[in-house]
């Protein structure tokens, strides 16, 4: 049965908590962001929200360790979250308060918390992939155990480092997971109606790499895939690829209103697909009670309002900060011209 | 000291750095063979295929992936072929090797060398001719490097190995076989110009290859009894604004020679910079000598109208030296 393969059968409470509540926390990050942005006008730039996308990130990065290094999107808020960093410091980021996990500078598509090997979110569509099979062909050559994922969406795919990027990893077996987050917009245009062929699995399977297709609003799917996956990079130290369907709930960013997308699109998956509702429900069948799914989304939700308390109290970074970090050899510290 | 030529000088450095540091690897097209103008030629052997490593014709994945091994903590040599298909990688080397550090708060370093062969020699048309050096400069992030003599292209190569920014480094093609003496040990800091030249007549800035034809024009405006001061700037971010205003304030005159296109040049900014902080020092206008705005063509004789002489720059040395900056 399907439902034994993604291991319904024999849920583990426990994990499936734990999964719902990354879900939580990272859908209040976000919902706390969004506010911060339209309602205090707090978050100056653009933000992506993942809202709706959060179960592949949650059943993701239970079987990742620490040290093992991920590389995101413009839409990465869930993933940085879900890979361990301090969501104080990813608010004062957004913020542009010093104390941020760039220290400011960087702001939401650049985020990144190299200390849990978060090594960022691009603001370019499919720029992380090359780098991310870089990074895991660093690791080869440092003879190290670690491996690396990367995730981008399927958007992506059209770029020519898609290709480039995975056939490296092909060519020189490296240990890295490649993640394509299709959420079925490219911005504001549907990609299967910029995409010729197939789509992204078939693409990836052409240049050799095992790949595996998964339900990614069905956090215990992604869980059970992610598992062996993961398992099987850990064993071979060779390139794979998962295909995850989503949906992303919102617009491409937070002052998109989505009014591209057919009528009634967004409401039908929020009821029939939100990764959260889907969890509770498989949550409550199991037992679980309902006054203990809301108590976890109320501490989710309380968790992230002190996030952007303390980082709206936070000062802005130093003036003279905008000067460090550039380059050290012609440092506009010493010769801004 | 050894005889050597250019290209066997950064070969000579590359494989001192590899020796001296097992996380140095150099990855491009066709390095296991050389490379295409044989500056890995013997490496191969002694440092295997993972450090002398062959790469697809995929320069934005070369130039993406050593980005990521090098945020990781191993330091690659980037080879591009030519300067002109690292253009397939711009936005891996503008967008995210200069700009990592500084987007993720000082979390991330890019230590890398990006070769990238560049200017004109015979007949090789436009897309395999161009000089884009000003371009680099124009990117906060990026160390840019444009060694002319064998001894240079030691001593900044081991620098820009050496280095913890991304470092552009570009080798004139026409000068692979260029021989000279080269004293290993000498260390040259980037940002210090090299003196090719002594004279108090006239100042004549240039880079890379230019710089050897500065050379010689000195050498031929000296026998029309004007002493040249030639400075060869070997890096232009960071450059030698100290040694070209002491000189310009010495001679009162300048000429800033080089391949390539004249209009937004490297040139510009010399010159700007002489007349913002030196302006007062100068006897005669400013010459920019450089490469009309125009393409390179592959017929040798049409391709000699973009190229800069030596008695290009001889010629504009004497016009120079009999004008007079109006009262």
């Amino acid at each position: 049965m399907k439902e034994d393969n993604h291991g319904r059968a024999n849920l583990d409470r426990e994990q499936g908590l734990s999964m719902l509540v990354m879900m939580e926390r990272i859908r209040a990050f976000e919902e706390q962001a969004e506010l911060a942005a339209t309602r205090d006008g707090l978050v100056l730039g653009a933000i992506h929200l993942s809202i709706g996308q959060e179960a592949i990130p949650a059943g993701l990065m239970p079987h990742l360790r620490r040290d093992d290094l991920l590389l995101s999107t413009h839409r990465g808020h869930g993933h940085t979250l879900a890979k361990g960093a301090d969501p104080t410091a990813m608010m004062k980021e957004l913020l542009g308060r010093e104390g941020g996990c760039c220290g400011g500078k960087g702001g939401s598509m650049h985020i990144a918390d190299f200390d849990v090997g978060m090594l960022g979110a691009n603001g370019v569509v499919g720029a992380n992939i090359t780098i991310a099979a870089g990074a895991a062909h660093g690791i080869k050559l440092l003879g190290d155990d670690r491996i690396v994922v990367d995730i981008f969406g399927d958007g992506a795919i059209n770029r020519g480092p898609f290709l480039e990027g995975i056939n490296w990893a092909g060519v020189f077996d490296l240990p890295i997971l490649f993640i394509c987050e299709d959420n079925q917009y490219s911005a504001s245009t549907r990609t299967g109606d910029m995409t010729s062929g197939p789509g992204p699995a078939e693409r990836a399977r052409s240049l050799g790499l095992r790949t595996s297709e998964v339900d990614g609003n069905d956090v215990q799917a992604v869980h059970a895939v992610a598992a062996e996956i993961v398992s099987r990079i850990r064993e071979t130290r060779r390139p794979e690829f998962l295909h995850a369907r989503t949906y992303r709930l919102h617009g491409h960013t937070y002052f998109d209103p989505a009014t591209y997308r057919p009528q009634g699109e967004a409401d039908r998956m929020r009821e029939t697909s939100d990764p959260i509702t889907r969890q509770r429900a498989l949550l409550a069948a199991a037992g679980v009670r309902a006054s203990e799914l809301d108590a976890l989304r109320h501490a989710a939700q309380e968790e992230m309002a002190t996030a952007l308390a303390n980082a709206t109290a936070a000062p802005w970074p130093a003036d003279e900060t905008v000067f460090d970090d550039v380059q050290d050899i012609g440092s506009p510290v010493r010769e801004a011209f | 000291m050894a005889v050597m030529t250019y290209g066997e000088a950064a070969k000579l450095a590359i494989a001192d750095a590899m020796r001296a540091d097992p996380a140095v690897w150099c990855v491009g097209e066709d390095l296991g063979r050389g490379g295409v103008f044989q500056q890995y030629k013997g490496l191969r052997e002694e440092f295997g295929a993972d450090r002398i490593s062959d790469a697809p014709i995929s320069e934005a994945a070369i130039m993406g992936a050593a980005f990521g091994a090098a945020m990781v903590g191993t330091r690659p040599i980037v080879e591009m072929r030519f300067a002109d298909f690292a253009l397939c990688a711009t936005d891996e080397l503008v967008n995210q090797i200069a700009k990592a550090r500084f987007m993720f708060g000082g979390q991330s370093r890019a230590p890398m060398v990006i070769r990238k062969p560049m200017g004109l020699w015979r007949s090789s048309a436009a897309q395999h001719s161009q000089s884009l050096e000003g371009w680099y400069v124009h990117i906060p992030g990026l160390v840019v490097v444009c060694p002319a003599t064998p001894q240079d292209n030691y001593s900044m190569m081991r620098a820009a190995i050496a280095c913890d920014d991304p470092v552009v480094y570009l080798e004139h093609k026409n000068i692979w076989g260029m021989e000279g003496a080269v004293d290993t040990g000498l260390e040259v800091p980037f940002g210090s110009a090299r003196q090719r030249r002594e004279g108090s007549d006239l100042t004549i800035v240039s880079w890379s290859d230019c710089a050897n034809r500065a050379e010689q024009a000195a050498e031929d405006l000296a026998g029309s009894g004007v002493e040249a001061d030639v400075i060869d700037l070997r890096s232009l971010w960071p450059w030698d604004k100290a040694a070209v205003l002491a000189s310009v304030r010495r001679t009162g005159r300048l000429i800033v020679a080089h391949e390539s296109v004249a209009v937004g040049g490297f040139g510009a900014e010399v010159s700007a910079t002489v007349a913002e902080q030196a302006g007062d020092a100068l006897k005669a206008p400013v010459r920019r000598i450089g490469a009309p705005r125009a393409l390179v063509p592959y017929a040798p004789n049409l391709e000699d109208k973009l190229r800069v002489t030596a008695d290009m720059i001889a010629e504009a040395g004497r016009a120079v030296c009999q004008q007079e900056v109006a009262e």
